[in-house]
């Protein structure tokens, strides 16, 4: 199994959530975050004083898929979180060691 | 007696909740302009207010502002006859009942004390902070409405301050500036990120600070009559225009027109405004909006260049807007609609008036403040202390939290 993390622009998360659908992707955790990279902050003005806002909001999306749905996966979200421009973020992938579904106690990717 | 006119006397009912409602208004107008970690505190500020300065109205503060100036100190403060409201009931104040009269004027003192408060937002304690407002509004604001409304000297001598420019506006700021100079700068002023953590709540506060300030002004006119119709007009005009004239000025320095502009232009030029609204037309009603909002929007970085914490900026748009307010009244007062000329009309002698109202209000208001904010210091302690006000007073100071997420 493979964990997934992709941290994308927040506009793009549905679209994602879509193709992942469709490539029978089970699940998913999204979260609201913020951070920067390569595209920094913005200048904000309230009555006259700048404050830079370095963290940019974006939604980070984590799942964990079997082996051979991983690469399609990840492919999936780079085609569908791209926008071409600055700031559409990036993936991870890990080793995922184990999954556990709590209600029946099913283990491995029958838990996914 | 007089006699009661009916409906002069549900006006004044109507415009009074106006007024009240106005205090809510700005707790929302405040608590947005804040970070989230002091947004009940901010809201207490005002709201608390509501309480407070109510009860201390009722039980003196009448009295030193509209009792008889007849005493030996009349010029200055009212006699005491009135303590408790005495001798209210039964009577009548022009064309309305003598108690819709002091509630009316109540309602004013509670959002002076109010505005006061957006210059020590999110460091001070909420003892200090109680009793200063309690102590000005009998040391300060009742004797300045004396000298203004209640017969005191300045009405004498022909000051003209329609709803309470200097009174409320000029005065609280002056408060205000010294409350920013004793209590100090928030930690981090100048470095850590004090972005307002809720606009939509400004921007809603100023909507509902708009819609009572009909009543501040208009009612001012203690009457439901033409010169109520006037200063309604008026108000409204010199908000707009104000909000156009902040905008413009912001849209040239820094490319886009802010919402939190917008909100600060109409209260800048409901400010203008007040002392002005029963003497001056429409058109003129524009110009000082429209003057007003360009001089507010620079008058809030007057902070950053005197390195002073106003925290909300109460000193650059109710001690700027206030002042120009004041002297624009003197330019622009019209015989036509309530009898006194101005500049324009050839009445140079008023504008002496008008910078004689502004001089005193300041002089008093921030001399008293500043030693009553330095007895507390001295005292109490203005300031939260060790890391609450990192925590944010919220929670330091109230125990409770404003977002429960």
């Amino acid at each position: 199994m493979k964990k997934i993390e992709a941290i994308i622009k927040p506009h793009k998360l549905e679209e994602v959530k879509e193709a992942l659908n469709a490539l029978g992707v089970a699940g998913m955790t999204a979260y609201e975050v913020k951070g920067y990279g390569r595209q920094k902050g913005h200048t904000e003005v309230y009555r006259g004083a700048e404050y830079t806002v370095d963290f940019r909001p974006k939604v980070k999306i984590e799942l964990v898929v079997d082996d051979e749905l991983a690469a399609k996966a990840e492919a999936a979200i780079i085609e569908h979180a791209s926008t071409g421009k600055i700031g559409d973020g990036k993936v991870f992938t890990y080793d995922c060691e184990g999954a556990v579904r709590i209600r029946t106690g099913e283990r491995g990717p029958e838990a996914l | 007696m007089p006699a009661i006119d009916f409906g002069d006397t549900s006006f004044i009912l109507i415009c009074s909740a106006l007024v009240l409602f106005m205090t809510p208004g700005l707790a929302l107008f405040y608590g947005g302009l804040v970070r989230s970690k002091n947004i009940l505190s901010t809201t207490m500020h005002s709201f608390f207010a509501m309480g407070l300065i109510s009860v201390i109205w009722a039980l003196v503060g009448y009295t030193i502002a509209f009792g008889s100036s007849d005493g030996p100190l009349g010029a200055f403060i009212g006699s005491f006859d009135h303590i408790g409201l005495a001798g209210t009931i039964g009577e009548v104040t022009g064309t309305i009942p003598t108690p819709v009269f002091a509630m009316f004027q109540g309602m004013f003192a509670i959002i002076t004390a109010a505005l006061i408060t957006g210059a020590f937002a999110e460091r001070i304690k909420f003892s200090a902070y109680a009793i200063f407002i309690g102590l000005w509004s009998i040391i300060v604001y009742a004797p300045l409405a004396h000298w203004v409304w209640g017969g005191g000297w300045l009405m004498e001598r022909g000051a003209l301050d329609f709803a309470g420019g200097t009174v409320v506006h000029i005065a609280s700021a002056a408060a205000a500036l010294a409350g920013a100079i004793v209590v100090g700068k928030r930690k981090g002023f100048g470095k850590a990120n004090f972005q307002p953590h809720n606009l939509p709540m400004t921007v809603l506060g100023a909507g509902i600070l708009w819609f009572g300030w009909f009543g501040f002004n208009a009612g001012s006119a203690l009457a439901a009559n033409e010169l109520a119709g006037t200063a309604f007009m008026a108000t409204h005009l010199s908000a707009s225009a104000a909000m156009l004239s902040w905008l413009a000025f912001e849209k040239i320095q820094h490319g886009k027109a802010t919402t939190l502009g917008a909100a600060s232009g109409a209260v800048a030029g409901l400010v203008g405004i007040t002392p002005a609204a029963g003497f001056v037309g429409p058109m003129a009603a524009i110009v000082i909006g429209l003057v007003t909002g360009a001089v507010c929007y620079y008058g809030i970085s007057l902070k950053s260049k005197f390195g002073f914490d106003d925290a909300l900026d109460v000193v650059g748009i109710h001690g700027v807007g206030g002042t120009v307010g004041a002297l624009l009244t003197g330019v622009f007062a019209a015989e036509a609609i309530n009898g006194v000329p101005g500049l324009l009309e050839g009445n140079g002698a008023l504008m002496l008036e008008q910078l004689i109202g502004v001089v005193a209000t300041i002089a008093f208001s921030f001399t008293v403040s500043y030693i009553l904010f330095k007895l507390l210091d001295k005292t109490i302690g203005l300031r939260v202390e060790g890391d609450a006000e990192e925590i944010g007073l919220d929670l330091s100071e109230h125990n409770e939290t404003g977002y429960v997420l």
